[in-house]
Protein backbone atom coordinates (compact mmCIF):
# COMPACT_ATOMS: atom_id res chain seq x y z
CA UNK A 1 0.00 0.00 0.00
CA UNK A 2 2.76 2.46 0.80
CA UNK A 3 5.36 2.43 -1.93
CA UNK A 4 7.40 5.31 -0.72
CA UNK A 5 10.83 3.80 -1.14
CA UNK A 6 10.93 3.98 -4.92
CA UNK A 7 14.59 4.52 -5.79
CA UNK A 8 14.02 6.14 -9.14
CA UNK A 9 11.79 8.81 -7.66
CA UNK A 10 14.29 9.30 -4.83
CA UNK A 11 17.09 9.96 -7.32
CA UNK A 12 14.89 12.36 -9.21
CA UNK A 13 14.07 14.36 -6.08
CA UNK A 14 17.75 14.43 -5.09
CA UNK A 15 18.61 15.71 -8.54
CA UNK A 16 16.01 18.45 -8.19
CA UNK A 17 17.38 19.43 -4.80
CA UNK A 18 20.94 19.64 -6.15
CA UNK A 19 19.58 21.61 -9.07
CA UNK A 20 18.30 24.38 -6.82
CA UNK A 21 21.96 25.16 -6.17
CA UNK A 22 21.48 26.58 -2.68
CA UNK A 23 23.02 25.57 0.59
CA UNK A 24 20.43 24.69 3.22
CA UNK A 25 20.72 24.18 6.96
CA UNK A 26 17.61 22.36 8.16
CA UNK A 27 16.39 20.97 11.44
CA UNK A 28 13.93 18.22 12.20
CA UNK A 29 12.78 17.22 15.68
CA UNK A 30 11.98 13.54 15.50
CA UNK A 31 13.90 10.36 16.26
CA UNK A 32 12.00 8.45 13.61
CA UNK A 33 12.98 11.05 10.99
CA UNK A 34 16.59 10.73 12.09
CA UNK A 35 16.35 6.96 11.82
CA UNK A 36 15.06 7.15 8.25
CA UNK A 37 17.66 9.76 7.27
CA UNK A 38 20.58 7.73 8.56
CA UNK A 39 19.32 4.20 7.88
CA UNK A 40 18.70 4.86 4.21
CA UNK A 41 21.84 6.95 3.77
CA UNK A 42 19.77 10.04 2.95
CA UNK A 43 21.69 12.31 5.27
CA UNK A 44 24.88 11.66 3.34
CA UNK A 45 23.24 12.04 -0.06
CA UNK A 46 21.66 15.29 1.05
CA UNK A 47 25.01 16.56 2.33
CA UNK A 48 26.37 15.99 -1.16
CA UNK A 49 23.46 18.08 -2.42
CA UNK A 50 24.44 20.90 -0.01
CA UNK A 51 21.71 20.16 2.51
CA UNK A 52 22.74 19.84 6.12
CA UNK A 53 20.04 18.35 8.40
CA UNK A 54 20.27 18.23 12.20
CA UNK A 55 17.98 16.51 14.64
CA UNK A 56 17.40 19.20 17.28
CA UNK A 57 15.45 18.41 20.47
CA UNK A 58 13.43 15.61 18.87
CA UNK A 59 14.10 12.86 21.38
CA UNK A 60 11.83 12.81 24.45
CA UNK A 61 14.15 10.72 26.57
CA UNK A 62 17.14 12.92 25.67
CA UNK A 63 15.51 16.22 26.58
CA UNK A 64 14.30 14.96 29.96
CA UNK A 65 16.47 16.54 32.64
CA UNK A 66 18.43 14.51 35.21
CA UNK A 67 16.24 15.82 38.05
CA UNK A 68 13.17 14.23 36.47
CA UNK A 69 15.05 10.93 36.39
CA UNK A 70 15.96 11.57 40.04
CA UNK A 71 12.27 12.00 40.86
CA UNK A 72 11.34 8.61 39.44
CA UNK A 73 14.46 7.05 41.01
CA UNK A 74 13.39 8.33 44.43
CA UNK A 75 10.01 6.65 43.94
CA UNK A 76 11.67 3.42 42.76
CA UNK A 77 13.85 3.36 45.86
CA UNK A 78 10.83 4.06 48.05
CA UNK A 79 9.39 0.73 46.93
CA UNK A 80 6.82 1.81 44.35
CA UNK A 81 6.36 -0.29 41.24
CA UNK A 82 7.75 1.80 38.40
CA UNK A 83 6.41 1.32 34.90
CA UNK A 84 8.22 2.97 32.01
CA UNK A 85 8.99 2.76 28.31
CA UNK A 86 12.11 0.68 27.70
CA UNK A 87 13.96 3.67 26.29
CA UNK A 88 13.76 5.52 29.61
CA UNK A 89 15.50 2.88 31.69
CA UNK A 90 19.15 3.61 30.96
CA UNK A 91 19.01 7.39 31.09
CA UNK A 92 21.17 8.56 33.97
CA UNK A 93 19.99 11.05 36.55
CA UNK A 94 22.37 12.30 39.21
CA UNK A 95 21.99 9.02 41.16
CA UNK A 96 22.15 6.44 38.40
CA UNK A 97 19.39 5.16 36.14
CA UNK A 98 16.20 3.13 36.56
CA UNK A 99 18.20 0.29 35.10
CA UNK A 100 20.71 0.50 37.93
CA UNK A 101 17.88 0.83 40.46
CA UNK A 102 16.37 -2.34 39.02
CA UNK A 103 19.63 -4.23 39.40
CA UNK A 104 19.70 -3.07 43.02
CA UNK A 105 16.30 -4.67 43.53
CA UNK A 106 13.79 -1.93 42.71
CA UNK A 107 10.61 -3.10 40.97
CA UNK A 108 10.92 -1.50 37.53
CA UNK A 109 8.81 -2.86 34.69
CA UNK A 110 8.89 -2.03 31.00
CA UNK A 111 5.54 -1.32 29.39
CA UNK A 112 4.54 -0.68 25.81
CA UNK A 113 1.86 1.85 26.69
CA UNK A 114 0.06 3.35 29.66
CA UNK A 115 -2.81 0.86 29.46
CA UNK A 116 -0.34 -1.89 30.39
CA UNK A 117 0.71 0.16 33.43
CA UNK A 118 -2.92 0.60 34.50
CA UNK A 119 -3.36 -3.16 34.06
CA UNK A 120 -0.45 -3.78 36.45
CA UNK A 121 -2.05 -1.42 39.00
CA UNK A 122 -5.32 -3.33 38.79
CA UNK A 123 -3.50 -6.59 39.45
CA UNK A 124 -1.14 -5.37 42.18
CA UNK A 125 -3.89 -3.96 44.38
CA UNK A 126 -1.72 -3.73 47.49
CA UNK A 127 1.12 -1.87 45.81
CA UNK A 128 1.42 1.59 44.35
CA UNK A 129 2.22 1.74 40.65
CA UNK A 130 3.82 4.80 39.04
CA UNK A 131 3.85 5.37 35.29
CA UNK A 132 6.85 7.43 34.16
CA UNK A 133 5.17 9.46 31.44
CA UNK A 134 7.65 10.55 28.79
CA UNK A 135 6.91 11.81 25.32
CA UNK A 136 5.73 14.67 23.17
CA UNK A 137 2.24 15.46 21.90
CA UNK A 138 2.03 12.07 20.20
CA UNK A 139 2.22 10.21 23.50
CA UNK A 140 0.69 12.68 25.97
CA UNK A 141 -2.93 12.10 24.81
CA UNK A 142 -2.60 8.41 25.72
CA UNK A 143 -1.67 9.40 29.28
CA UNK A 144 -4.54 11.89 29.32
CA UNK A 145 -7.01 9.27 28.07
CA UNK A 146 -5.95 6.83 30.80
CA UNK A 147 -6.34 9.51 33.50
CA UNK A 148 -9.78 10.52 32.28
CA UNK A 149 -10.99 6.92 32.33
CA UNK A 150 -10.51 6.78 36.11
CA UNK A 151 -7.55 4.50 36.76
CA UNK A 152 -7.42 2.67 40.12
CA UNK A 153 -6.48 4.59 43.29
CA UNK A 154 -3.10 2.88 43.58
CA UNK A 155 -2.06 4.24 40.17
CA UNK A 156 0.12 7.37 39.74
CA UNK A 157 1.56 9.35 36.86
CA UNK A 158 4.86 11.23 36.97
CA UNK A 159 4.59 13.49 33.95
CA UNK A 160 7.58 14.71 31.98
CA UNK A 161 5.46 15.15 28.83
CA UNK A 162 6.68 18.06 26.77
CA UNK A 163 5.30 19.98 23.85
CA UNK A 164 7.30 20.96 20.81
CA UNK A 165 6.29 24.48 19.68
CA UNK A 166 7.75 26.29 22.75
CA UNK A 167 11.09 24.50 22.20
CA UNK A 168 11.09 25.54 18.54
CA UNK A 169 10.43 29.10 19.66
CA UNK A 170 13.39 28.84 22.06
CA UNK A 171 15.66 27.69 19.22
CA UNK A 172 14.48 30.49 16.94
CA UNK A 173 14.91 33.09 19.70
CA UNK A 174 18.34 31.88 20.82
CA UNK A 175 19.55 32.32 17.25
CA UNK A 176 22.59 30.03 17.70
CA UNK A 177 21.79 28.30 14.44
CA UNK A 178 20.52 29.99 11.32
CA UNK A 179 17.78 27.71 10.04
CA UNK A 180 16.71 27.76 6.40
CA UNK A 181 13.87 25.41 7.15
CA UNK A 182 12.19 23.10 9.65
CA UNK A 183 10.91 19.61 8.93
CA UNK A 184 8.07 19.14 11.39
CA UNK A 185 7.33 15.79 13.01
CA UNK A 186 4.51 13.85 11.39
CA UNK A 187 3.11 12.18 14.47
CA UNK A 188 3.29 15.16 16.81
CA UNK A 189 1.50 17.03 14.01
CA UNK A 190 -1.07 14.23 13.73
CA UNK A 191 -2.27 15.42 17.13
CA UNK A 192 -1.64 19.19 17.03
CA UNK A 193 -2.14 19.86 13.31
CA UNK A 194 -0.20 22.40 11.30
CA UNK A 195 -1.39 25.69 12.86
CA UNK A 196 0.77 25.71 16.01
CA UNK A 197 3.87 26.11 13.80
CA UNK A 198 2.61 29.18 11.90
CA UNK A 199 4.39 31.68 14.17
CA UNK A 200 7.78 30.29 13.13
CA UNK A 201 7.16 31.25 9.51
CA UNK A 202 5.38 34.51 10.31
CA UNK A 203 7.68 35.86 13.04
CA UNK A 204 10.99 34.20 12.16
CA UNK A 205 10.66 33.72 8.39
CA UNK A 206 11.33 29.97 8.55
CA UNK A 207 9.89 27.73 5.79
CA UNK A 208 8.36 24.54 7.22
CA UNK A 209 7.09 21.22 5.96
CA UNK A 210 5.31 18.57 8.03
CA UNK A 211 6.70 15.24 6.86
CA UNK A 212 6.00 11.51 7.02
CA UNK A 213 8.60 8.86 7.75
CA UNK A 214 9.37 7.04 4.53
CA UNK A 215 12.51 8.00 2.60
CA UNK A 216 10.51 9.71 -0.13
CA UNK A 217 8.51 11.69 2.45
CA UNK A 218 11.69 13.23 3.81
CA UNK A 219 13.27 13.90 0.44
CA UNK A 220 10.06 15.51 -0.73
CA UNK A 221 9.94 17.66 2.42
CA UNK A 222 13.49 18.89 1.76
CA UNK A 223 12.56 19.63 -1.83
CA UNK A 224 9.45 21.56 -0.73
CA UNK A 225 11.55 23.64 1.65
CA UNK A 226 14.13 24.30 -1.08
CA UNK A 227 11.33 25.49 -3.31
CA UNK A 228 10.06 27.87 -0.62
CA UNK A 229 13.55 29.23 -0.01
CA UNK A 230 14.13 29.74 -3.70
CA UNK A 231 10.91 31.65 -4.15
CA UNK A 232 11.40 33.69 -0.98
CA UNK A 233 8.40 32.17 0.78
CA UNK A 234 8.02 31.04 4.38
CA UNK A 235 4.93 29.03 5.21
CA UNK A 236 3.82 25.72 6.71
CA UNK A 237 3.25 23.03 4.10
CA UNK A 238 2.00 19.53 4.73
CA UNK A 239 3.70 16.66 2.94
CA UNK A 240 2.09 14.01 5.23
CA UNK A 241 -1.49 14.79 4.25
CA UNK A 242 -2.42 11.12 4.29
CA UNK A 243 -2.37 11.35 8.09
CA UNK A 244 -1.98 14.98 9.21
CA UNK A 245 -4.91 17.40 8.98
CA UNK A 246 -4.64 21.15 9.45
CA UNK A 247 -6.67 20.99 12.68
CA UNK A 248 -4.84 17.90 13.97
CA UNK A 249 -6.91 15.41 15.97
CA UNK A 250 -9.55 17.49 17.79
CA UNK A 251 -10.71 14.61 19.97
CA UNK A 252 -7.18 13.90 21.22
CA UNK A 253 -6.56 17.63 21.74
CA UNK A 254 -9.70 17.92 23.88
CA UNK A 255 -8.62 14.95 26.02
CA UNK A 256 -5.14 16.44 26.36
CA UNK A 257 -6.51 19.78 27.45
CA UNK A 258 -8.82 18.20 30.01
CA UNK A 259 -6.03 16.37 31.80
CA UNK A 260 -3.06 18.70 31.50
CA UNK A 261 -1.98 22.26 32.05
CA UNK A 262 1.28 23.82 30.95
CA UNK A 263 4.24 24.31 33.24
CA UNK A 264 7.70 25.79 32.83
CA UNK A 265 10.58 23.34 32.68
CA UNK A 266 14.18 23.16 31.51
CA UNK A 267 15.06 20.78 28.68
CA UNK A 268 18.45 19.11 28.52
CA UNK A 269 20.72 21.54 26.73
CA UNK A 270 18.19 24.36 27.17
CA UNK A 271 17.30 26.83 29.88
CA UNK A 272 13.74 26.83 31.27
CA UNK A 273 11.27 26.90 28.38
CA UNK A 274 8.02 28.59 29.43
CA UNK A 275 4.87 26.49 29.14
CA UNK A 276 6.65 23.46 27.68
CA UNK A 277 5.73 20.68 30.13
CA UNK A 278 2.33 19.11 30.59
CA UNK A 279 1.49 18.73 34.28
CA UNK A 280 -1.69 17.13 35.60
CA UNK A 281 -4.56 19.50 36.32
CA UNK A 282 -5.61 19.68 39.98
CA UNK A 283 -8.72 17.64 39.23
CA UNK A 284 -6.33 14.68 38.82
CA UNK A 285 -4.31 15.33 42.00
CA UNK A 286 -4.92 11.90 43.46
CA UNK A 287 -3.08 10.29 40.54
CA UNK A 288 -0.33 12.91 40.39
CA UNK A 289 2.93 11.43 41.71
CA UNK A 290 4.47 14.88 42.26
CA UNK A 291 1.56 15.89 44.52
CA UNK A 292 0.92 12.64 46.39
CA UNK A 293 4.60 11.80 46.94
CA UNK A 294 5.85 15.35 47.47
CA UNK A 295 7.64 14.20 50.65
CA UNK A 296 9.68 11.58 48.76
CA UNK A 297 10.37 13.80 45.77
CA UNK A 298 11.43 16.67 48.05
CA UNK A 299 14.89 15.07 48.33
CA UNK A 300 15.67 15.79 44.65
CA UNK A 301 18.30 18.46 44.19
CA UNK A 302 17.17 20.71 41.37
CA UNK A 303 20.27 22.88 41.44
CA UNK A 304 22.73 20.18 40.40
CA UNK A 305 24.26 20.48 36.97
CA UNK A 306 25.25 17.06 35.80
CA UNK A 307 26.17 17.11 32.12
CA UNK A 308 28.80 14.39 31.78
CA UNK A 309 32.26 15.75 31.07
CA UNK A 310 32.97 15.87 27.37
CA UNK A 311 29.42 14.93 26.34
CA UNK A 312 27.98 17.34 23.77
CA UNK A 313 24.46 15.87 23.82
CA UNK A 314 23.03 19.18 25.05
CA UNK A 315 24.53 21.01 22.07
CA UNK A 316 23.31 18.35 19.65
CA UNK A 317 19.79 18.84 20.99
CA UNK A 318 20.07 22.52 20.02
CA UNK A 319 21.11 21.50 16.52
CA UNK A 320 24.76 22.39 16.98
CA UNK A 321 27.06 19.82 15.42
CA UNK A 322 26.87 16.09 14.78
CA UNK A 323 27.52 13.02 16.97
CA UNK A 324 30.81 12.45 15.17
CA UNK A 325 32.01 15.80 16.54
CA UNK A 326 31.99 14.32 20.04
CA UNK A 327 35.40 12.93 21.03
CA UNK A 328 33.71 10.19 23.07
CA UNK A 329 31.45 8.97 20.23
CA UNK A 330 32.04 5.28 19.53
CA UNK A 331 35.03 5.21 21.85
CA UNK A 332 34.13 5.83 25.48
CA UNK A 333 30.45 6.18 24.57
CA UNK A 334 28.52 3.33 22.92
CA UNK A 335 24.94 2.02 23.27
CA UNK A 336 26.21 -0.66 25.68
CA UNK A 337 28.01 1.89 27.82
CA UNK A 338 26.30 5.19 27.07
CA UNK A 339 27.75 8.36 28.56
CA UNK A 340 24.90 10.69 27.59
CA UNK A 341 21.20 10.25 26.80
CA UNK A 342 21.74 10.89 23.07
CA UNK A 343 23.45 7.47 23.04
CA UNK A 344 20.88 5.83 25.33
CA UNK A 345 17.67 6.40 23.46
CA UNK A 346 16.83 4.68 20.22
CA UNK A 347 15.71 8.13 19.15
CA UNK A 348 18.95 9.83 20.10
CA UNK A 349 21.19 11.02 17.27
CA UNK A 350 24.33 9.39 18.74
CA UNK A 351 22.56 6.05 19.10
CA UNK A 352 21.22 6.19 15.55
CA UNK A 353 24.56 7.21 14.04
CA UNK A 354 26.34 4.47 15.94
CA UNK A 355 23.78 1.84 14.99
CA UNK A 356 23.93 2.43 11.25
CA UNK A 357 27.57 3.43 11.18
CA UNK A 358 26.63 6.03 8.57
CA UNK A 359 27.89 3.53 6.02
CA UNK A 360 24.94 2.53 3.95
CA UNK A 361 23.97 4.43 0.89
CA UNK A 362 20.60 4.79 -0.69
CA UNK B 1 9.03 7.00 20.77
CA UNK B 2 6.81 8.88 18.32
CA UNK B 3 7.03 5.83 16.14
CA UNK B 4 3.50 5.03 15.05
CA UNK B 5 2.47 2.29 12.71
CA UNK B 6 -0.48 1.86 10.32
CA UNK B 7 -2.76 -1.09 11.06
CA UNK B 8 -6.02 -2.28 9.54
CA UNK B 9 -9.14 -2.28 11.69
CA UNK B 10 -10.71 -5.74 11.97
CA UNK B 11 -13.20 -5.33 14.82
CA UNK B 12 -14.41 -2.49 17.04
CA UNK B 13 -16.04 -2.85 20.41
CA UNK B 14 -16.48 0.29 22.47
CA UNK B 15 -13.05 1.85 23.05
CA UNK B 16 -11.18 -1.25 21.95
CA UNK B 17 -10.43 -2.47 18.45
CA UNK B 18 -8.64 -5.46 16.96
CA UNK B 19 -6.17 -4.34 14.33
CA UNK B 20 -3.91 -6.14 11.89
CA UNK B 21 -0.30 -5.06 11.34
CA UNK B 22 0.27 -7.05 8.17
CA UNK B 23 -0.34 -10.41 9.86
CA UNK B 24 0.10 -9.62 13.54
CA UNK B 25 -3.22 -8.95 15.26
CA UNK B 26 -3.33 -6.75 18.38
CA UNK B 27 -5.91 -4.99 20.45
CA UNK B 28 -5.65 -1.20 20.60
CA UNK B 29 -7.46 1.64 22.34
CA UNK B 30 -9.50 3.79 19.95
CA UNK B 31 -10.83 6.35 22.44
CA UNK B 32 -8.71 9.14 20.94
CA UNK B 33 -10.31 8.97 17.49
CA UNK B 34 -13.82 9.00 16.07
CA UNK B 35 -15.12 5.46 15.76
CA UNK B 36 -13.19 3.84 12.88
CA UNK B 37 -14.83 1.79 10.12
CA UNK B 38 -13.84 -1.81 9.55
CA UNK B 39 -11.12 -2.04 6.90
CA UNK B 40 -9.82 1.46 7.58
CA UNK B 41 -6.17 1.98 8.43
CA UNK B 42 -5.37 3.65 11.74
CA UNK B 43 -2.04 4.99 12.96
CA UNK B 44 -1.16 3.31 16.26
CA UNK B 45 1.16 4.71 18.93
CA UNK B 46 1.80 3.22 22.40
CA UNK B 47 -1.33 1.09 22.18
CA UNK B 48 -3.65 3.88 21.02
CA UNK B 49 -4.95 4.70 17.56
CA UNK B 50 -4.13 8.39 17.09
CA UNK B 51 -5.58 8.99 13.62
CA UNK B 52 -7.38 7.36 10.74
CA UNK B 53 -5.28 7.24 7.60
CA UNK B 54 -6.76 8.75 4.47
CA UNK B 55 -6.46 5.78 2.10
CA UNK B 56 -7.12 7.79 -1.04
CA UNK B 57 -4.36 10.25 -0.16
CA UNK B 58 -2.03 7.39 0.74
CA UNK B 59 -2.59 5.75 -2.64
CA UNK B 60 -2.02 9.02 -4.43
CA UNK B 61 1.08 10.20 -2.56
CA UNK B 62 3.60 8.73 -4.98
CA UNK B 63 1.65 9.96 -8.00
CA UNK B 64 1.45 13.37 -6.41
CA UNK B 65 5.23 13.44 -5.91
CA UNK B 66 5.77 12.50 -9.53
CA UNK B 67 3.37 15.19 -10.66
CA UNK B 68 5.15 17.86 -8.65
CA UNK B 69 8.48 16.76 -10.11
CA UNK B 70 7.12 16.68 -13.64
CA UNK B 71 5.50 20.04 -13.19
CA UNK B 72 8.92 21.38 -12.31
CA UNK B 73 10.33 19.83 -15.45
CA UNK B 74 7.81 21.63 -17.58
CA UNK B 75 9.36 25.02 -16.96
CA UNK B 76 11.07 26.57 -14.00
CA UNK B 77 9.48 29.98 -14.24
CA UNK B 78 6.10 28.45 -13.52
CA UNK B 79 7.10 26.82 -10.24
CA UNK B 80 5.36 29.25 -8.02
CA UNK B 81 2.38 30.02 -10.19
S1 LIG C 1 28.50 10.30 21.81
FE1 LIG C 1 27.93 9.99 23.97
S2 LIG C 1 29.19 11.46 25.07
FE2 LIG C 1 29.18 12.11 22.92
S3 LIG C 1 27.46 13.52 22.75
FE3 LIG C 1 26.67 11.53 22.22
S4 LIG C 1 25.85 10.79 24.16
FE4 LIG C 1 27.22 12.46 24.69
Amino acid sequence: MFKLRDRETAEKILEKISGTDIHLTLMHVCGTHQDTLVRFGLQKRLEEANVDIRQGPGCPVCVTIPQEIDEIMALARAGKIITAFGDALKVPGTQGSLFSAKSEGADVRIVYGIDDAVGIARKEKDREVVFFAIGFETTAPTTAAALISEPPDNFRVLSTHRIMPPALRAIAEMGEIKLDGLIQPGHVSTIIGTRPYTFLSRDFGIPQVVAGFEPLDLLMAVFMIARQVKSGKAEVQNEYSRVVREEGNPKALAVLDRAFERADVAWRGFPVIPGSRLDLRSEFDKWDARKTYSDIIAEVDYSADVEEKGCICGRLLRGLGAPEDCPLFGRKCTPDKPVGPCMVSREGSCNISFKYGKLKNL
Amino acid sequence: MCLAIPAKVLEVEGDRAKVDYGGVVREVNVSLIEKPQLGQYVIVHAGYAIQVMDAAEAEETLDLFRQILEFEDSGDERIDA
